[in-house]
Parts: structure tokens; sequence; C-alpha cells
């Protein structure tokens, strides 16, 4: 494999990985919120404890 | 006696004798650097130890870097090993706050786009004659995150680690003076007004404290050779956000943070010996360095500007340029120009959120990329 076949492979697959996988953890991200929902009596509870 | 005398007299005069011009320069060079982290506050916490590392390594004699020299010592027990800029890992997770990117989790996408110029300088770099290996290190100088890009360098190519890690982070410090031009360059005055509302607090604590186990298994399952990294700086938010370790928090970012910055500087300093230092490669990987910089900003006030469009028009294109790693510098700048010519517009939070993107980001980049070069069978 030459450089040039080397760089452009990395860069597709490792842009592209990038993207992908931050892409995945924003939807990860949204699961959390919508199971784990922000409730202002719960929060104000913990920090009373 | 006398002979005695003058032997002694000449043991005090072996300094000179032995000093050359690429000492000098980089005395010189480590001086600059110690200037512009004491007068003019470039990132000082690291400078002023970097170059005062500097100018101990081009004392002649001092072995300093020789084998059992203090500061051989150092480097092989905290770079060799990548200790030092993991526990840096841990003291900025314990400072970041992923608050604003958890309320908008779509805006992590910038922080993808942020990366961009890594693997656009990679690119360049292997046209101009580095191997494989340097140009990865070059590259990565485009995530805007010393210590990944130290991280990276001390283990593929550590024969550029002075030259990286300067490069990477006088050129964080020069953030506000670089991104500005493009970010105005890049949009419409219109686009620049853009308002995108206050950012609410709908994150519970339980998600703040699952969000960082939760990003360092996905991530970690996608591209495992970013485990060090992703999981150092997740362990350290996770101590911030649990509440109930607050001594080891406070100890990541104040005690072990600052003691490790110190040692970290000077190492970074003690790799620029003038004569392994000043070669035509260095200035390259600053010329580089700085295209890579530039490159990031163009890519996410491009993408900045796609969501734009993707959202009809509830972002705004400014923020993307905080896409990068340099906290939180990039995010103070896109509130600057936003205010520039909106003066109600508050764009901070949003562009915090976007900046922690990039922090995540960056790391992910790396990650993702020694992953695929492991996969290759290159490293």
């Amino acid at each position: 494999m030459d450089n040039l076949t080397f760089g452009l492979s990395l860069t597709v697959v490792g842009m592209g990985g990038t993207l992908l996988s931050l892409y995945v953890l924003s939807l990860f991200m949204n699961l959390l919120k919508k199971l784990f929902p922000f409730k202002k009596e719960n929060e104000e509870k913990e920090k009373k404890s | 006696m006398i002979e005695a005398i003058i032997n002694g007299l000449y043991g005090l005069t072996t300094g000179f004798i032995h000093i050359s011009l690429p000492n000098v320069v980089m005395m010189g060079v480590g001086c600059l650097l110690l200037y512009l982290g004491i007068k003019k506050g470039f990132e000082p916490l690291l400078l002023v130890p970097i170059g005062f590392g500097a100018v101990l390594v081009n004392i002649p004699l001092g072995g300093l870097m020789e084998e059992g020299g203090i500061l051989r010592t150092f480097y092989n027990a905290g770079i060799r090993t990548e200790m030092f800029p993991l526990l840096i890992f841990v003291g900025i997770g314990a400072m970041t706050d992923f608050g604003p990117l958890l309320e908008n989790p779509k805006i992590l996408l910038l922080g993808a786009a942020g990366q961009f110029g890594i693997f656009l300088t990679l690119l360049l770099a292997l046209a101009l004659g580095f191997s494989r290996l340097d140009a990865v290190a070059i590259g990565v100088i485009g995530a805007c995150d010393g210590p990944t890009a130290i991280y990276v360098s001390s283990q593929y190519a550590p024969h550029l680690l002075g030259a990286v890690s300067v490069a990477a982070y006088s050129y964080m410090s020069l953030v506000p003076i670089i991104q500005p031009p493009i970010m105005r360059f890049l949009t419409t005055e219109r686009e620049r007004k853009i308002m995108m509302g206050v950012v609410g607090k709908s994150v519970s604590k339980t998600t703040k404290i699952l969000f960082p186990i939760l990003v360092t298994i996905l991530t970690g399952l996608i591209a495992p050779m970013g485990v060090p990294l992703m999981g150092m700086i997740m362990l350290g938010n996770l101590l911030k956000e649990c509440g109930v370790v607050s001594r080891l928090t406070k100890a990541s970012e104040n005690e072990i943070a600052n003691i490790v910055t110190l040692l970290l500087g000077i190492c970074i300093g003690a790799t620029m010996e003038g004569h392994a230092f000043l070669r035509s490669q260095t200035l390259m990987v600053f010329g580089l360095g700085f295209i890579a910089i530039c490159l990031d900003t163009v890519a996410g006030v491009m993408f900045g500007k796609l969501m734009k469009v993707l959202t009809r028009g509830k972002i705004n294109p400014l923020i993307g340029a905080a896409g990068i790693s340099a906290y939180p510098m990039a995010a103070r700048v896109a509130q600057v120009q936003g205010q520039k010519y909106n003066r109600k517009n508050y764009l901070l939070m949003h562009a915090m959120g976007a900046n922690t993107g990039g922090q995540i980001g960056s790391v992910m980049a790396a990650a993702v990329m020694l992953s695929v070069l492991r996969g290759m069978g290159i490293i």
C-alpha cells in the first residue's frame, strides 16, 4: 500500500468512524435523558440530603 | 600545585568550550517560551516549565537527559509510560462539565467535525515525505488537545515529541487569534446574528453520573486503543459528578494536575536539545500544526452551517468553531464573535457544549485512528 492510499484510507475510515461513533454516542445520550428525566423536586431533595 | 589550579580552572570553562550554536539558539527559544508564558500569558502553566526545560537541556555537560539524569528519569517514568498525559486527563475530566453537551446531544457532531483537520494534515504530512507514524503524530496536533498529542507522539514518534507538543500548546493558546478571521470569512452577518436561546437545565444527576460510564464502555468497544485516554478523562468526570469523592476530585483537578503539569512541561522542554530539535522537520511540524488548526475551524464552521440548514436556522454556525478541543477558549471565541454582531446573543453555553464535544471528539478521533492503524497492522 503506497502512502497516498494509506492516507486516504485512514482519512475515510478515521473521519467516518469518528463521526459515526459520536453520532451513536449522541443517540445514547438522548436515550439516557429519556430514561432518567430531570425532575426538579428530586434534584432539590438530593441537594438537601 | 599550579597545574592543579590550572586544571581546576579549566574545569570551570568546559561548559563554555562545549556549547554550540544549536544550544545557544535553543536557549533563546526556551527564553522566548518563558517570555510568552510570563509576559504574554500564553498557556503559562505549560510554556514556563517547557521553556525552562529547554534552557536546562541545552546547557552542555549538565547530563540532565543522560541515563540516570533527573530529567531522563522523569521522562522515562512519565512520558515513556504515558502516565503523565493520562493523569492530566483525569484532571481535565474532573474540571469539565458535560452538562451543556447533554442538554443538546446533537451538537456532539460538531466535536466530530472539528477533528477533520487531523486527517487532512496527516495527508499533507505524508505528501511532504514524513513517515506514516510521524504523519499520524503531526496530524494529531489538529486535535487541539495537548495530552492527546503527547500521548500519540510519545508512543509512535518520540523524536517529534518536543515539536508536536510545543506546536499543540502554542496553537491552542493562539485560538483567539487564529479562529475569528476564519469564522468571519465563512459566515454571513445574518448567520452570525442567529440567536440560540437559553440553555435549560434538563439533565438529571443520574444521567450525568451514567454518562462517563456509558462513554467509556461504548467508545472503548468501538476503538479499544483509546481506552486509556477516554477512560481517564471519564474517570475524572465520574469523580466530579458522583459527588461522593470530593477529596479525590479536588486532588485530581489541583494537586495531581499541577504536579503532573510541571513534570510534563519540563520533560517536553527536555526533548528540545539543539542538535535534535533544530531541523527543517521541526519547522514543517509547526507549519502543518497551524494548517491543522485552521482546517479544524473551517470544518467545524462548515458543519455548523450544515446543521443550521438541517435545523431550519436554529444553530448559529459560529459554535461550530468551538468543536475543537481547546477548552474553554474556543467556546469563548464563539461567544465573543456572536456578541460582536448581536449584543443580545448568548452563545456561550451552546459553544461550551460543542467545546466539550470537541474534547470527546479529539480523543475519539485519536482512538479511532490508532485502532484503524492497528487493524492495518502498522502499529
